[in-house]
């Protein structure tokens, strides 16, 4: 796995604009100009935040030279949805045990009552 | 898995999770903030056991976590107690001895019991996205980069040997 790139990844993805063109690349490709329709935003403008998609992997240019439309690079997002499997799969695995904890001091107090509810505001 | 866990990025900075036990929630209370009861739980996987749980359960107490891995790696945590409502929120600041990210963390879980089930939520807030997108790499699989900074250590030793 690699940090640096990550870092790029979410970094791209931390911007609306970023995520929006994204989601507009998942349904195929685009050139510029369509890319920068529904923003109220210049050309120059997207192209900044297409470079930086770029600069992350996340995005690709195709060969068609006049156009250069932008493509999705499916490859680094799947990377950065595999780090949040992890946590999610770190913090599943805690919940799985707290389960069976759980359990076990509810069978420990079904023999005793359980102590009066206490409460503290501070 | 009886009780799915839902985790979301509510804002740039933020982690929250939500997650039901079957059980009220004087009893997830306890099993959260009791050391005996967080040794059995707690990041103890895959070989890694929470050695060290000190937990002093008042607002400005601390609380320090050790995990001890294979091969004695260690990865320690802690904080201090901002907000403690017995058995319904604990809010805390957290922090990690490694520094694998920048600044501290604020944890707020909150306990919402309804006939006799505990919903718990989890909100952890960064100081910064890059904190909270740390933070998202997992806290274990940053102990496994620690073993094989171990490694390379142990090999370059051998190495100029």
């Amino acid at each position: 796995m690699h940090a640096a790139r990550l870092d790029a990844t979410f970094a791209a993805l931390a911007d609306p604009t970023r995520r929006a063109i994204l989601a507009r690349l998942a349904s195929g490709e685009a050139s510029v100009t369509e890319l920068a329709e529904p923003f109220a935003m210049s050309q120059p403008a997207i192209s900044k935040h297409l470079k930086v998609l770029e600069r992350a992997g996340l995005i690709a240019s195709a060969q068609d030279a006049q156009r250069r439309p932008r493509r999705l690079e499916a490859k680094p997002l799947a990377e950065a949805t595999q780090w949040l499997e992890n946590y999610r799969r770190f913090w599943e695995g805690n919940f799985e045990r707290l389960d069976s904890l759980l359990d076990a001091l509810k069978a420990e107090h079904g023999r005793k009552p359980l102590k009066p509810k206490q409460r503290k505001r501070v | 898995m009886r009780n799915a866990l839902q985790i979301s990025t509510p804002s740039d900075r933020e982690i929250a999770m939500t997650r039901s036990f079957d059980a009220p929630r004087t009893l997830v209370f306890e099993a959260w903030t009791k050391p005996e009861l967080l040794k059995r739980w707690l990041g103890v996987h895959n070989g890694w056991s929470l050695a060290i749980c000190e937990i002093d359960l008042n607002v400005g107490g601390r609380y320090r976590y050790v995990w001890r891995g294979l091969d004695g790696i260690e990865m320690g945590m802690g904080g201090v107690y901002r907000e403690i409502v017995v058995p319904e929120r604990i809010v805390g600041t957290e922090r990690f001895d490694q520094a694998w990210y920048p600044g501290e963390g604020v944890g707020t879980v909150t306990l919402v019991e309804t006939g006799g089930r505990t919903t718990l939520t989890q909100t952890l807030l960064y100081e910064s996205r890059e904190a909270r997108d740390a933070v998202l790499r997992s806290p274990m699989e940053k102990g496994v980069a620690l073993a094989y900074d171990k490694l390379d250590e142990i090999l370059a030793s051998l190495a100029t040997a």
